[in-house]
């Protein structure tokens, strides 16, 4: 099974109604790996995500996870093959304190993370733990967006802007906590505006225009095509 | 006015609140999960007291089994109708499953008239139940304590399984986010197909309560379920213990208006839900959706 992608798509129309919105979308993470997918405002990244955990409306081609076709899957049965999503607005639930919060995800099997190194890696949520989800501040809310993944046992994770709108000091820690996921070998796709903060964790860059995929440059390439990128980034 | 009286009519006022309140209640679940304002819940209700009606009269099983598998009974076909007619409402407008919900009930009522008739038929308060307490300022009858109490254990139940367990927590994630909850992997429709049931059930459970007092009868839902809406609108959709609370209160209200002036006793609710409607629409305790 080592040499199954993690995640392969071939081909793949999204639509948000009647919106056409990824146009022929092709690409593949091999298990262990980390790749991102960068981009300008628009392009269709968090669309891919979407299309991934099957929350897109319509999608057609093939999106294989772990070998197993999801194109007309529905999202419990995809996230039930092991992905953690850490989605784009990070998703705390204002109704739970953030112990549901932290708890509510389903264990997927036994490897996940413990309640107790869990909290030993973000002491803020031990001692937040019965404050309400919203009322974290945005670094808090992703730390929790993170816990509650690193909890189920996933090891394929779908990170959509982890580092949006958040502190330098956070955007650190967040990096560190990315750099020891992938370290464990967990497969990693991560969606960054921050270039600087994707080229830290990223083996592979897939450069993303208007709903296909235009590019894929490699970390040993990054010097050489450096002017791709910031083409790409309209930087 | 004399004090029995009074405390007569608020008995009376304080067991239409514990219906009001199992009803609300089941109602509260279902529009948070399903976003679907269940108008059917008076044909559940309905249902409820004909089976138990029907389980003593064909299956010589009486009152307390009917507490279990008349619940249980009325949930099932619920789940039936929330697979076969309701999944296909969700992606349209909240008009549609309403007017679906009516016609539910409406084809419900029309199946029982057309089965039973629609004169009352009589359900005998359970032996261990009769008789009653003398309290000096008014005799209290042992099943209208019964009901009380009964109804507020069942709406406690379900506040403390919803706030204080797990499951409550996952239906509360799938109330707020429906689609994250999804992508953690947590079967949403299945959960809204069991929400449905429980919300239908409370209101099944609540007709069981009624048979020995209101007689079994097709249309014994139709008039309540227009006050439980009142009332639902007054309460708001955000919070059970706001509901509660609410029904509780306006039960309690209609009964004084009853004592005070007879003839508003049924307008009470409706004119309170007019003014909450015009002032604050959300309802007391609700929150904007």
């Amino acid at each position: 099974m080592a040499d199954v992608p993690s995640i392969a798509l071939t081909d793949v129309h999204g639509f948000y109604d009647d919106s056409h919105v990824l146009h022929g979308l092709s690409l593949e993470v091999a298990r262990g790996e980390a790749v991102s997918i960068i981009g300008r405002n628009g392009a269709g990244k968090t669309t891919t995500m979407r299309a991934i955990m099957g929350l897109l409306d319509k999608r057609s081609g093939s999106i294989r996870v772990k070998g197993h076709e999801v194109i007309a899957a529905p999202p419990e049965r995809i996230a039930r093959l092991g992905i953690g999503y850490v989605p784009e607005e990070r998703g705390i639930y204002a109704s739970l304190d953030v112990t549901d919060n932290l708890m509510l995800p389903p264990r997927l099997n036994n490897n996940g993370t413990s309640l107790e190194d869990i909290y030993k890696l973000f002491p803020n949520l031990l001692e937040r733990r019965h404050s309400q989800g919203t009322r974290l501040s945005g670094g808090e809310q992703q730390m929790l967006a993170f816990a509650r993944v690193l909890r189920t046992g996933a090891d394929l994770f779908l990170l959509d802007e982890p580092t949006e709108g958040l502190a330098p000091v956070i955007v650190q820690q967040i990096c560190e906590v990315i750099v020891g996921m992938k370290a464990k070998g967990n497969t990693i796709v991560l969606v960054e505006q921050n270039f600087h903060v994707a080229s830290l964790i990223a083996d592979r860059h897939y450069i993303m225009e208007h709903g296909r995929i235009i590019d894929c440059i490699g970390r040993a390439e990054l010097t050489t095509k450096a002017d791709r990128i910031t083409a790409a980034l309209g930087i | 006015m004399n004090g029995q009286v009074i405390a007569g009519q608020l008995l009376v006022g304080l067991i239409n609140g514990s219906f009001y309140a199992m009803m609300s209640l089941g109602l509260a679940v279902i529009f948070g999960l399903l976003n679907i304002a269940n108008i059917a819940q008076g044909a559940f209700y309905m249902m409820g007291a004909f089976f138990s009606w029907m389980l003593l009269r064909w299956g010589g099983i009486g009152y307390f089994p009917a507490l279990v598998l008349v619940p249980l009974g009325v949930g099932l076909i619920g789940m039936a109708i929330e697979r076969l007619l309701l999944v296909h409402v969700y992606k349209l407008d909240h008009m549609y499953g309403l007017l679906l919900t009516f016609g539910i009930l409406m084809f419900t009522q029309g199946l029982f008239v057309w089965l039973f008739a629609t004169a009352g038929r009589p359900y005998p308060v359970p032996p261990a139940l009769s008789g009653g307490f003398d309290l000096g300022f008014m005799f209290l009858p042992k099943y209208r304590a019964w009901i009380i109490l009964t109804s507020m254990t069942f709406c406690l139940a379900t506040w403390f399984v919803i706030e204080k367990t797990p499951v409550g927590r996952t239906l509360r994630a799938a109330t707020e986010k429906p689609m994250l909850t999804r992508a953690f992997g947590v079967n949403v429709p299945a959960l809204m197909t069991f929400g449905f049931g429980v919300g239908v059930a409370l209101a099944g459970a609540a007709g069981l309560l009624a048979a020995p007092i209101y007689s079994v009868s097709p249309i014994m839902g139709g008039d309540l379920i227009i006050v439980v809406f009142a009332i639902v609108v007054i309460g708001g959709m955000g919070s059970i213990l706001g509901s509660i609370v609410t029904s509780l209160s306006l039960g309690l209200l209609e009964g004084l208006a009853r004592v005070v002036y007879p003839q508003s006793a049924n307008m009470v609710v409706f004119i309170i839900m007019i003014a909450v409607l015009l002032i604050r629409p959300a309802g007391l305790f609700g929150r904007e959706r």
